[in-house]
């Protein structure tokens, strides 16, 4: 049985006292893919803001391979470098080209030797269909450019796991495509993920198990197969079907 | 030649007094420019501060600097200060006071505008990369609030350069006073010199003043 790479205990998280989060858990183990799903507002992007410290728990607790992770706030920046997170903004830096977004972490954070990193960086740009973008400012590119250089600006970090939050939900329908096509590559890899999206095409391919949301909880959970073919809740059918559409007979 | 103005430069030592009196302009400008600009910082980081009080105060200072002719705020503080506290300080020294006191207030709601035109995401994005928070700020945050803050500072300083010229009324000799003293001294046998000499004086903060505002625009441009 594979390890736990992260385990989520009774996760509870307020906010001026709404409870946003209500004591769940889950975990996700090695090279597992967990899509997290759930009508908006029910604690997804939240739930992974928790987990690489952008938000402080009101209750539970995160270990990412057994250790302890929420609660500190001196080595965090050492726990976040283990974490790797992309944003529905993509938010690269706006002043440093595509390179220069890519070096900074490993460089800085990790002080891997420059060379080294770049020559990783242009392999990883060229899987990506960037490479003649190396020295494009973010400005210049288009919004899927942009967040597949933010995937492999969080990739060259070597993340033990990667956290995904509607990093497809700020683009152009045509640019979907291009941005999943890569996640899909890195779960083939056997990248050790949690994706909040509300692609349920891609959840569906993706999936190893899916976590289905609402209200700060976790209503069901499960097989992307049998979820999304025979979802055992009456809320989780009811948001399912929001995403599709019947035409009725005219009469 | 006996009617043109111009020549009234060129007696004595009057194109050298000229430049003199710009050199007291600089020199005015660019001690007041630099202090505004070290304390503006500190009145720009108090005006992001979370604590409604420090916010008030600043508010309260930038009002008031806004509000008062800076010629008030020298004659307030050359004679004001002379006559209430028998506090006697030189022309010059109001005049840097005075400048720091409006400059600093100017600089740091520059400030507060540059820091906070920096989205929150910005600094989250960064310390999700695993970068501690001083490394954040000197590789994210700091380059991008200099960016958004230089051109504006720049164009603060052709401003403080420009008012300086009010300084004369409190006794200070820069540029303009000096130019005033040459046209006194030839009125009568050159009347027509003070458009010359005003011309001169109008060139001469024009060479200061023009290429700051240049930079400023081809960095705001090159940045934006």
């Amino acid at each position: 049985m594979a390890e736990n790479v992260l385990e989520v205990r009774n996760l509870v998280k307020r906010f001026d006292g709404h409870t946003v989060l209500n004591g769940l858990s889950f975990q996700v183990k090695e090279g597992e893919v967990l899509v997290i799903i759930g009508p908006s507002g029910c604690g997804k992007s939240t739930l992974l803001r928790c987990i690489n410290g952008l938000e402080a728990l009101d209750g539970g607790e995160i270990l990412l391979r057994g250790e302890r992770i929420s609660g500190q706030k001196k080595k965090l920046h050492l726990v976040r470098q283990r974490i790797g997170m992309v944003f529905q903004n993509y938010e690269l830096f706006p002043h440093m080209d595509v390179m220069a977004n890519l070096l900074l972490g490993p460089t800085k954070a990790l002080g891997r030797p420059k060379e080294e990193v770049i020559v990783e960086a242009e392999r990883l740009l060229a899987r990506v269909g960037l490479s003649d973008k190396a020295h494009a400012l973010p400005r210049q590119l288009s919004g899927g450019q942009k967040q597949r250089a933010a995937i492999i600006r969080a990739l060259l970090m070597h993340p033990e796991i990667l956290l995904l939050d509607e990093i497809t939900a700020a683009l152009d329908p045509e640019m979907v495509h291009e941005v999943l096509n890569v996640v899909l590559g890195l779960a083939r890899d056997g990248m050790t993920m949690a994706i909040v999206t509300h692609e349920m095409r891609f959840a569906e391919a993706v999936a190893d198990r899916v976590i289905f949301m609402e209200h700060g909880g976790i209503v069901e959970e499960g097989a992307p197969e049998a979820f999304f073919a025979h979802p055992r809740t009456e809320r989780a059918r009811a948001f399912l079907t929001s995403f599709t559409f019947t035409r009725e007979a005219k009469t | 030649m006996q009617d043109w103005g111009i020549t009234v430069l060129f007696r004595g030592r009057n194109l050298l007094r000229l430049l003199g009196g710009l050199g007291v302009t600089l020199e005015l400008s660019l001690i007041s420019i630099a202090l505004s600009i070290l304390l503006g910082m500190l009145v720009g980081a108090a005006m992001t501060l979370r604590h409604p009080l420090p916010r008030f105060l600043c508010r309260l200072y930038l009002e008031t600097i806004r509000i008062m002719p800076q010629l008030v705020l020298l004659f307030l503080c050359y004679f004001g200060l002379a006559k209430a506290f028998g506090l006697q300080i030189s022309g010059e020294m109001a005049s840097v006071i005075v400048f720091t006191f409006w400059g600093a207030g100017e600089m740091g709601d520059l400030v507060r505008g540059a820091l906070t035109s920096i989205p929150v995401h910005q600094s989250e994005s960064a310390a999700a990369l695993g970068l501690t928070r001083a490394q954040a700020f000197r590789y994210v945050l700091a380059p991008q609030i200099l960016r958004r803050l230089t051109p504006q500072a720049i164009n603060l300083a052709t401003r403080m350069v420009k008012t300086t010229s009010l300084v004369m009324l409190i006794g200070v000799i820069e540029v303009l006073k000096v130019g005033q003293q040459i046209i006194d001294a030839s009125r009568y046998d050159m009347p027509q010199a003070a458009i010359w000499i005003y011309g001169v004086v109008f060139f001469l903060y024009f060479i200061i003043c023009w290429p700051l505002s240049m930079l400023a625009r081809r960095l705001e441009r090159r940045w934006a």
